[in-house]
């Protein structure tokens, strides 16, 4: 009998691992022949700890299991039955090509890997020339998952046609935003998808050597990405990869900074022009993705781009895996083609709120992303679509609020965060940060006066920063004020 | 040559070399860009923001014009050339809204800063900056740092430009200053809070935009506009650094470096920005006779009456010393020769040769060491003998010029590959030399390689070498007279020794880095009470180098012109004017009655001096080799505080000469 207990991070933390033990314990009281298989996470979180047991070949789920459902889950008599996995309506909706394999797969099994399709990319790839590689992520549409969403062909082409004897593919892993988890979800649930990704990359560019730069708030990620590297290393060889810790600076996941630190310097952001792409690990060319990024590429060179290309809207193609969160009844990671707008996912996909509140406000991209009023719920997924908006989908973190939440400190925390994590190299970011915080008091104070000086102050950290840290800093907080007008008001009308 | 782009900054279409920034090409446009971490000769930091420009058709936000380069914009579709604005709303606002950020911080403290009247952030926020502020909150707060005698700091000033980081780990080769913490609570600090060992660490204050670092000693004793400024050169090393002496009634209140590409860039080491302290003490303002064993002081007639006795009793030796001015060293040896007498300028026994240019000048100029790719040392320690020079060559290497040594090890600020302490390595360095492919090597000879009894064949060898390996040859002197004296021919036949044997009366020319042996009278003619007025018997007081106009040949064989930047003290006079008073004492007045007089002869005797601010083509005739003796070389300097009367009578070099001495003790104990 297959039972599989997932060993993502956000399973583990609701108890996945004594779910585990119970379920071994009870099958050999019971004198059931368990194997047992830990997975990824199906990304269905309000769900986990989700265990699957396989009955003729049919994967069916109980969840939120405890560790004193182990026995009726084994003889099947669990309440917490949900019936065939794949059925569910979260992952009928969905189309994951990315994620295909997390919560499916033994994260560190190779043989598991290569019997779902791994390494087909990574074939298909280096029976090609580096040029067509690179021509087929650009004819994929394939833009920078991280949150600027570059095409990636395109940077890739740029270190490609670099001179220079030595270069480097970066793959960025510090994912630092709050409300996501993808790339977390990916190097625990499939590790090997991001390593064929990057070793697509490293024959297309010419690079050599790799490097996974990890947030070291991902313990998970670290030891089974660690063990991934090692076990895939014939696999990929000559290209070789090293993982690498961060150190907690949220700043070290833009990517220029994130080369400072890898390199052993104080991590802060460099200016471009020189792009890293032409000069960037220890003055190499350098293709820096994010995980995203590097894991949707095995997908398109083993099916060809022409697929992944017809999936999307507008100049944003193929999947994004959303990441829900915040205030909803349903949170995870939900990959879907472009296209969906805010309100299918907060209200459709999520179910509204937790606390069945009405929604107030969605913020889209992490800390540095808008903050969206119900009002603008037809947006489209699509980079596009939510610049034109005012806003940006970033990493596609999405976090709900209801409508007890106050947006002036939200606004406020945005600065705080800013204040806290600015490297303090560039002036609009190490000073515009600390003074909005104190402007946002003051207008929480009363002071009216000070809406028009945040709003210069706003204006000048977005035209005057470095880099996207304190440049996109003004998205949540001036969303705020232009969206809910009155969370600024309160205490001033109180005063009249 | 890449080929020009053109691009057109408000309204002026320039050509341009692609790889220039925006800031850059705003200069060649003649349109000014307000900045304060940008410095040409430092990297791109890119983090004040101040430069912002708009770059039309560009993204919809302002560029940094200090990072952006011209072959990186677009230009409109019809093959216009790009199109940036430094004079838009968009600019405008944005400058404003950064002006308004930097004065948030910023003490204002203007009255009591000496950066007052010549400070980038007050000059710039007058012209693009509003007259208020809008934030009432306190100020951030921060400690200042304690980096030794020189550098005053007051870092609540500090807008983190982080240009005396950048210079003092980029130029200096220290990397002792950096930034630390995140945020607002990031500060320039220094590892540990240690001193910074550099002798260019004066620099940084010229750097500071703000001012965060100011100079200790200058410290409120005057404002900019106060002072009167002298172009001048420097003659604290051989090195002829370009300088400007400000000056307040007829006191020396600083010294500040000006640009010359070719000689020392825009730096100073510190010996030669602080040692004016030392041109206010141990002065000689009054002629002296010694009188009974005893230096009793006497008029000018009686002074030049006892000299004139003096120079008339028997063989005269006529010494250069280490700062005089080519006019001087000519004027004393046509007087010192026509008495029959022989002059002597290679005070520390060098074995340069007369005549040959391209053996004592050496055949490379200073600029050559930018583009060499290799590039070896002999004899030589060229941050104790030129702070700015090494800087180039430590340049050079970041570049990736290979650098070697043949001397005593030493920290340069760059990695060496040590050949060896002595004359021993010179022939397995010619062999290495005959396989390495250069394009462009230079070999860099030190005093300390050629001063032995052996100098003249090392120097015969190294000519040799740099013949057969196409390497150009730069001396390193350590004298900023020695060059223009040799070229005056001030040298006897024999050397020192020949010049002072038999002598019965020596005419020591601010000759104080040797012992006069006893026996001989001494003239001596300086303007400092040092080891040669102690053993002079006759004292002329002369003015010292800002005290008077004078011609000066640096190490690479470059005439510049130092100019008057200040009276000499009490009754001291111009040093050709007292050669001239003697020779009219004795009989025998010169052909000359004004320093254009005695120029004009110079130049005619020497037409390379009249050719000011140029380096000549040097050839280097072939010397005759002989063997080579045996042992390390001996540094040129010992202190690099102390090489000079004026450094020694200077208590700030005393101090840090002692602060050197205590950073090292394991070195000094070696020696």
């Amino acid at each position: 009998m297959r039972v599989f207990v997932p060993q993502d991070a956000a399973a583990r933390a609701v108890g996945a691992d004594l779910v585990a033990t119970a379920l071994a314990a009870a099958a050999a009281r019971l004198g059931i022949d368990l194997a047992l298989v830990r997975t990824g996470s199906r990304g269905m979180v309000w769900l986990e700890p989700l265990v699957e047991v396989e009955v003729a070949g049919v994967r069916r789920g109980f969840g939120p299991a405890a560790p004193e459902d182990a026995a009726a889950i084994l003889d099947g008599t669990s309440p917490k039955a949900l019936g065939p996995v794949a059925d569910l309506p979260w992952m009928r909706g969905q189309l994951r090509l990315t994620f295909a394999r997390v919560g499916v797969t033994d994260p560190l099994s190779l043989a598991d890997y290569a019997a779902h399709g791994g390494w087909r990319g990574l074939a298909a790839a280096r029976a090609m020339d580096p040029a067509a590689v690179v021509a087929a992520v650009k004819a994929s549409g394939l833009r920078g998952r991280g949150g600027a969403g570059f095409p990636a062909g395109i940077k890739w082409d740029t270190v490609r046609t670099a001179p220079g004897p030595l270069k480097s593919v970066v793959c960025n892993a510090d994912e630092g935003d709050s409300g996501t988890f993808a790339d977390r979800m990916l190097m625990e649930g499939d590790p090997f998808c991001l390593i064929e990704g990057m070793a697509i990359a490293a024959h297309a560019v010419g690079a050599q050597t790799g490097y996974i730069y990890i947030r070291s708030e991902y313990p998970d990620a670290i030891r089974v990405m660690e063990a991934a590297v090692s076990a895939a290393r014939p696999l990929v060889a000559p290209f070789e990869i090293e993982v690498r810790v961060g150190a907690g600076a949220y700043v070290c996941g833009e990517e220029t900074a994130l080369l400072n630190s890898l390199e052993g310097r104080r991590g802060e952001v460099r200016a471009k022009p020189p792009l890293p792409a032409l000069q960037g690990l220890f003055g190499r060319p350098t293709v820096v993705n994010n995980v995203l990024t590097l894991a949707a590429v095995p997908h398109i060179l083993a099916e060809g781009p022409e697929g992944y290309a017809a999936l999307g809207t507008g100049r944003s193609r193929g999947t994004i895996p959303l990441q829900i969160a915040g205030n909803v009844r349903r949170g995870g990671l939900y990959e879907a083609p472009f296209g969906l707008t805010l309100g299918q996912i907060v209200h459709d996909i999520a179910g509204g709120t937790a606390t069945g509140r009405p929604v107030k406000a969605v913020q889209v991209g992490g800390p540095l992303g808008a903050w969206f009023p119900p009002a603008l719920f037809d947006t489209v997924i699509d980079y596009e679509a939510f610049a034109a908006a005012g806003g940006l989908i970033g990493h596609a973190g999405i976090v709900v609020m209801d409508d007890t939440a106050d947006m002036l400190a939200m606004a406020r925390f945005a600065m705080e965060f800013c204040a806290i994590e600015s490297c303090g190299k560039c002036t609009p970011c190490r000073i515009g940060a600390v003074r909005g915080v104190e402007t946002i008091d003051r207008i929480a104070a009363g002071d009216l006066a000070a809406l028009p000086l945040l709003a210069d102050l706003c204006a000048t950290m977005k035209a005057g920063s470095l880099c996207a840290l304190g440049g996109f800093t003004p998205y949540p907080v001036m969303s705020a004020v232009t969206h809910f007008p009155d969370d600024f008001r309160r205490m001033a009308r109180a005063a009249e | 040559m890449t080929a020009l782009k053109k691009i057109t900054i408000d309204g002026i279409t320039v050509e341009v070399d692609p790889a220039m920034t925006i800031i850059q090409a705003a200069e060649v446009a003649g349109v000014e860009i307000p900045r304060f971490c940008y410095h040409e000769r430092l990297s791109i930091a890119g983090n004040c923001r101040m430069c912002l420009v708009e770059v039309v058709g560009g993204p919809p936000k302002p560029a940094a014009s200090c990072a952006m380069q011209v072959r990186d914009l677009r230009g409109g579709p019809n093959g216009e050339p790009p199109v940036v604005r430094t004079n838009s709303p968009m600019v405008k606002k944005a400058r404003e809204g950064v002006m308004e950020f930097l004065l948030i911080n910023h003490p204002l403290d203007c009255p009591i800063c000496d950066q007052g009247g010549e400070c980038d952030l007050q000059d710039q926020a007058m012209a693009y900056g509003v007259d208020f502020s809008r934030y009432r909150e306190p100020k951030r707060a921060a400690e200042d740092l304690d980096l030794g005698p020189l550098v005053a700091t007051t870092m609540t000033r500090c807008i983190s430009c982080t240009r005396c980081v950048r210079f003092t780990t980029e130029v200096a080769g220290v990397t002792d200053m950096g930034q630390t913490g995140r945020g607002e609570d990031s500060e320039i600090t220094t590892y540990l809070g240690k001193l910074i060992d550099s002798n260019l660490q004066g620099n940084i204050i010229d750097l500071c935009p703000v001012g965060a670092l100011t100079s200790k000693p200058y410290a409120f004793t005057a404002r900019p506009w106060e002072l009167t400024k002298t172009e001048t050169i420097d003659v604290m090393d051989a090195l002829g650094s370009n300088v400007r002496v400000d000056t307040k009634g007829r006191e020396v209140m600083r010294i500040l470096p000006r640009n010359h590409d070719g000689v020392n860039e825009e730096w100073i080491s510190d010996k030669t920005r602080f040692v004016w302290d030392g041109l206010r003490r141990q002065r000689l303002d009054r002629p002296y006779v010694r009188e009974g064993g005893r230096l009793r002081p006497a008029t000018w007639p009686q002074a030049l009456a006892a000299a004139a006795a003096a120079l008339g009793r028997g063989k005269v030796a006529g010494l250069v010393g280490d700062l005089a001015p080519v006019e001087a060293a000519f004027a004393l040896k046509h007087l010192v020769q026509g008495l029959g007498g022989a002059v002597e300028c290679r005070l520390d026994g060098a074995a340069l040769r007369p005549g040959n240019r391209g053996a004592y000048a050496g055949t490379a100029r200073i600029e050559d060491i930018d583009t060499a790719d290799g590039i070896l040392l002999i004899g030589s320690n060229p941050r104790d003998e030129a702070p700015v020079l090494n800087a180039r060559i430590r340049k050079a290497w970041l570049k990736g010029a290979w650098v070697g040594l043949i001397g005593p090890m030493a920290d340069l600020t760059y990695d060496v590959t040590h050949l060896g302490t002595g004359r021993e390595a010179l022939a397995q360095a010619l062999a290495a030399g005959r396989q390495m492919t250069l394009a462009r090597p230079l070999v860099v000879l030190g005093q300390g390689a050629i001063r032995d009894a052996d100098g003249a064949a090392v120097m015969a060898f190294v000519a040799r070498m740099c013949a057969e390996t196409g390497a150009g040859l730069l001396v390193l002197h350590t004298a900023a007279s020695r060059v223009g004296a040799m070229d005056v021919g001030a040298v006897a036949e024999g050397g020192l020794s020949a010049a002072l044997d038999g002598a019965a009366t020596v005419w020591a020319l601010g000759a104080d880095e040797i012992d006069i042996p006893a026996g001989p009278t001494v003239i001596y003619q300086g303007s400092h009470g040092d080891r040669g007025a102690h053993r002079a018997d006759i004292i002329l007081p002369a003015a010292a180098w800002t005290e008077e106009n004078g011609l000066f040949v640096n190490t690479e064989g470059r005439p510049q012109l130092a100019f008057r930047a200040g009276f000499p003290p009490g009754e001291a006079k111009e040093n050709w004017a007292i050669i001239r008073a003697l020779s009219g004492e004795l009989g025998r007045a010169q052909p000359w009655d004004s320093l254009d007089a005695l120029r004009r002869a110079l130049w005619t005797a020497h037409p390379v001096l009249a050719r000011i601010d140029t380096v000549e083509a040097k050839p280097l005739a072939p010397l005759p080799e002989a063997p080579l003796g045996s042992g390390p070389f001996r540094p040129a300097v010992a202190d690099f505080y102390l090489t000079n009367p004026i450094a020694r009578a200077s208590a700030l070099m005393g101090e840090l000469s002692a602060l050197a001495a205590r950073r090292a003790p394991a070195r000094l104990a070696a020696e």
